[in-house]
């Protein structure tokens, strides 16, 4: 269970991108922790920056991006700072990614168990010997049927359930204590996500992990995540525990995500979030978020607002959560929460 | 007579061999029958592999069936001639999945729209621009944007396009093979309202593909659910969802995740074994089907 101590501090992250027509911030100012022994979801649609934070942790992100501010803190050594050869060492060691596309992220000319063995005589300068039967071992772990023979199979030879299992077992492969999981299950049938996340709750016990879950499906999230960001437009909007954001969503993003996910009358018509999600190189100003906003203030497209306290550990950033004492100073510009417009 | 009736269609791939091998079959689509009422949503599941859109392909002969029959209203599609097929498929038509590759990027919104009208000789040059500025209307499209190219559309607004194209010729029915599953979860839902409003102002019927069954659920009246080549339920979507009968429906209706943190999970783990592939289906509740 978790212990609360933060593994990861992750502060006012920035990430950004060298393009043609200028910078473009895939991640601003981006702030959470994952704690020992919890699963953070990280939620968020196409361009949201959930991907590029997590190759940021890595600090995997290829020219033209690059980590332009803020502070990661693992276990209390800020990443940022090591060289490259000390932040290899905490690659897959200490905190290892697990991709989505378990073709993709597999080299096709070795097999699965040399794969798996190249992490440990790589990390852990294991004999060839150890390394090999340690890696039939994590086949075993990640319950891959018959996993001695399996270790000698290509990977076009396994489904791709089979193939996620692989990769599972090689992010497990040094005992690391943060596994990041980039959509690991967006590529899978429905049945076979099934397995592979109840697969990966039970490797979270048993290898007493702390998970930082990637993923679009607020269905995925409901059955893993302690802990929950909602990201849009490479900012986190809403953060706090899994059963407050999906029972009491504080942002009108997180509300408009949640309604439009099929259910209700059936044949009635959705919820749909107006607008469609923006590029990040044609960001709109303030909050990205207002021109698709129902609840949108007069202030929102000119200044983005802070992060409000909504309940215990839940924050929102949207002008709805303003203190009602600051309304009655009569601050200047501020909304009033029982009139706000309506844009079309 | 059904709108679309559909009976004991096979489709056989040849698979391997070589020069001299003997080669597999594959049979992808296995002895599937089924019909759709004028004016339903009739949603076809399965995962991959499980042939459903082979079978959504066999319906237009996009794919050649093996063997079996395809009736529309009444008429053997299978049995047409090359110009009557022509003519029919303006009747029927497919939208895909995928709006970032169904689309050519070298052509402009406007001409991927015209381009039907073109090739079955529709029209003046006139009327097929008042035509396309009427179906980009129809799909909500921005007529500012004819002239613009596929990579300047959002997903959502390219799968309109691909919309606005199966609907230039004015067709009855239309096969959604997945037409949602490649886009944001914010935008899916405008998909879906849309092709619920289409149905209506067009009296158009739908077969609708896909894995999503949360979406199926909702849009469709009836559903069957395919699994290696064959349907192995099939029923009124309520009843088929309420109740399901085969082991793999159950599986994968207990398999999808839902967003409710006390959502009371009670998992079904398909057992292969727990599947008689020899039975035949049979009638379990009122127009509900199943092979157990």
């Amino acid at each position: 269970m978790t212990d609360n101590a933060p593994l990861l501090i992750v502060e006012r992250l920035v990430t950004v991108f060298d393009v043609p027509d200028g910078l473009v911030k895939a991640v601003d100012e981006v702030s959470f922790e994952v704690r020992a022994g919890e699963t953070l979801g990280l939620v968020g649609e196409s361009g949201s920056g959930k991907s590029v934070t997590a190759l940021s942790i890595m600090r995997l992100v290829q020219p033209p991006g690059r980590i332009a501010g803020g502070s990661i803190r693992f276990k209390g050594r800020e990443l940022l700072d090591l060289r490259e050869g000390e932040m290899q060492a905490v690659r897959g060691a200490d905190i290892s990614l697990i991709f989505q596309e378990p073709m993709t992220a597999l080299n096709p000319v070795f097999t699965v168990g040399d794969q798996i063995a190249e992490t440990l005589l790589v990390h852990r300068r294991a004999s060839r010997r150890d390394a090999k039967a340690r890696a039939v071992e994590l086949l075993e772990a990640v319950r891959i049927p018959d996993a001695a023979a399996r270790v000698r199979d290509y990977p076009h030879q396994l489904s791709g359930g089979m193939r996620q299992r692989v990769l599972i077992a090689m992010a497990l492969a040094c005992s690391p204590s943060l596994v990041i999981a980039d959509e690991p299950t967006t590529a899978l049938d429905v049945t076979i996500q099934a397995q592979i996340l109840d697969l990966l709750r039970d490797m979270k016990s048993a290898f007493s992990l702390s998970l930082l879950l990637i993923t679009h499906d607020l269905g995925v999230i409901a059955e893993t995540a302690d802990r929950v960001a909602v990201m849009y437009a490479g900012r986190i909007v809403e953060q706090g525990p899994v059963r407050a954001i999906l029972r009491e969503p504080q942002h009108p993003y997180t509300r408009g995500l949640l309604a439009s996910i099929p259910g209700g009358t059936r044949g009635g018509r959705l919820q749909a979030i107006e607008g469609s999600v923006p590029m990040l190189g044609a960001l709109p100003t303030g909050c990205a978020f207002h021109p698709r906003c129902p609840d949108r203030f007069d202030r929102c497209p000119s200044a983005p607002p802070p992060d409000y306290v909504t309940g215990p550990e839940h924050t929102a950033r949207c002008y709805l959560h303003t203190p009602p004492v600051d309304r009655l100073n009569g601050a200047e510009g501020l909304p009033t929460r029982d009139a706000p417009r309506r844009v079309d | 007579m059904p709108f679309i009736d559909v009976s004991h269609l096979v489709k056989h791939f040849a698979r391997g061999g070589g020069l001299f091998g003997r080669g597999t079959v594959v049979k992808a689509v296995d002895d599937v029958s089924f019909s759709i009422e004028e004016g339903e949503t009739f949603g076809l599941v399965g995962e991959s592999g499980s042939g459903k859109t082979t079978t959504g392909r066999c319906l237009l002969r996009l794919i050649e069936p093996t063997s079996g029959s395809v009736r529309f209203r009444g008429e053997d599609v299978l049995a047409f001639p090359r110009r009557r097929l022509r003519e029919a498929r303006r009747d029927m038509q497919i939208v895909f999945q995928d709006p970032y590759s169904s689309l050519n990027p070298r052509m402009r919104a406007r001409q991927i729209v015209e381009e039907p009208l073109v090739i079955h000789r529709l029209g003046d040059r006139r009327a097929r621009r008042d035509r396309v500025a009427e179906l980009f209307h129809l799909v909500g499209l921005d007529p500012a944007h004819l002239e613009r190219y596929p990579h300047q559309f959002s997903g959502g607004q390219r799968q309109r396009i691909g919309l606005a194209r199966a609907l230039a010729l004015n067709p009855s029915f239309l096969i959604l093979d997945e037409p949602v599953s490649a886009l944001d979860v914010s935008v899916q839902a405008q998909v879906i309202n849309l092709l619920m409003d289409l149905q209506q102002t067009l009296k158009l019927t739908y077969l609708f593909i896909a894995h999503d069954l949360r979406l199926v659920e909702h849009i469709c009246r009836r559903v069957a659910v395919m699994y290696l080549g064959k349907i192995v339920e099939i029923g009124p979507a309520l009843s088929l969802f309420s109740a399901p009968q085969h082991p793999y429906t159950r599986a994968l209706l207990s398999a999808i995740p839902v967003p409710d943190p006390d959502a009371l999970k009670h998992r079904i783990t398909l057992d292969p074994a727990s599947i008689n592939r020899e039975a035949s289906l049979r009638e379990i509740a009122a127009g509900h089907w199943a092979a157990v």
